[in-house]
């Protein structure tokens, strides 16, 4: 596991929502915690490297900008690989996560629209001759806040 | 750079909106003046940008804006989807209580795809181990009782692709919409 220092922690803890909206946001979380724009700046570069941070950045409601699906399959395990890596392929898919199910292949895919995403999904049972069972989301219950790591 | 064409989209975000969006999903820049550099990217001003996240962020196009950490390299290893059969009358007012639950990171109402797929309910758990998850799920099946028709969790064993969102063109977009 990947250990985090005292101050890596504050940092990721205090700042994934709220993140401030000025010309120089890396010298006001800096302030906050007193200590300098540098070091903020070092730290979530070291964070980068190390693949604990993915970004800093806007996370987006879904279906709100374009459209979106979650999409399971159901692969024999002998061709999981195979189709799975095609999956990945596909720039609209942003998710893909094999799962321990019957339905053993889950991803998202992001289009346009949703007829576009119809159309992905078209694609895939075409090129695999396998099915896909689109399960969009219907209703959010959870504005996503980030949560303490 | 060219000027960017106001049409709108969903939800009144227009070209300019779906361009800082896709500018800030691969992550702002790690630079004294992040903002600046993206509006440098767009031809457009840097109180522009700051301004249409604000207002973004109102019309709740954005839900946040911040670090996004990678919870799996962070030991948060055990990613447990609990899938759940609730009865349709009363899956509003239990999805809002689910989603409440601060180890719920994701809580979303989905349609049924019988007979393969009976679940309506999803409710992401992240914890460091399996038994962490099982008894989270246990905790949430107890608020659930007299309405869980049945449920399951699903872990994921390989993270095959994660990225940010993706957008494909403008001009494309704009041909689908």
């Amino acid at each position: 596991m990947t250990l985090l220092t005292p101050i890596e922690k504050t940092l990721i803890n205090g700042w994934q929502n709220g993140f401030p909206l000025t010309s120089n946001p890396y010298a006001q979380i800096a302030d906050e915690m007193n200590v300098s724009e540098q070091t903020v700046l070092d730290i979530l570069v070291s964070l980068k490297q190390r693949g604990i941070l993915t970004r800093v950045g806007a996370v987006v409601r879904p279906n709100t900008i374009g459209a979106s699906s979650l999409v399971a399959m159901a692969i024999e395990p002998d061709r999981l690989e195979e189709v799975a890596d095609y999956i990945c392929s596909i720039p609209q898919v942003n998710h893909n996560y094999e799962r321990e199910n019957k339905l053993n292949l889950w991803f998202v895919v992001t289009a346009s629209s949703k007829s576009e995403v119809d159309e992905i999904l078209h694609k895939i049972e075409n090129h695999t001759g396998l099915k896909t069972i689109k399960l969009p989301l219907e209703k959010a219950f959870h504005i996503d806040l980030g949560f303490n790591i | 750079m060219n000027p960017i064409a106001q049409s709108k989209n969903n939800e009144g975000a227009d070209e300019i909106d779906r361009q800082i969006i896709v500018a800030t999903q691969k992550g702002l820049p790690l630079v004294a003046e992040p903002y600046d550099e993206i509006a440098n990217q767009l031809g457009i001003s840097s109180a522009q940008v700051k301004d249409r996240i604000t207002a973004m962020q109102e019309r709740g196009i954005i839900r946040r804006v911040g670090i996004v950490p990678n919870h799996y390299r962070l030991g948060y290893v055990a990613n447990g989807m609990s899938v759940w059969d609730i009865d349709d009358d009363k899956i509003d007012e239990m999805g809002e209580r689910i989603g409440a639950l601060d180890y719920v990171t994701h809580c979303y109402k989905r349609p049924r795809h019988l007979p393969l797929w009976p679940y309506n309910l999803f409710a992401m758990v992240h914890a460091k181990t399996r038994q962490e998850v099982e008894d989270k799920v246990a905790a949430i099946a107890s608020i659930l009782a007299n309405v869980d028709r049945g449920h399951d969790i699903i872990y994921s064993t390989k993270i095959l692709k994660k990225t940010g969102l993706r957008l494909c063109s403008p001009k494309k977009a704009k041909n689908n919409v």
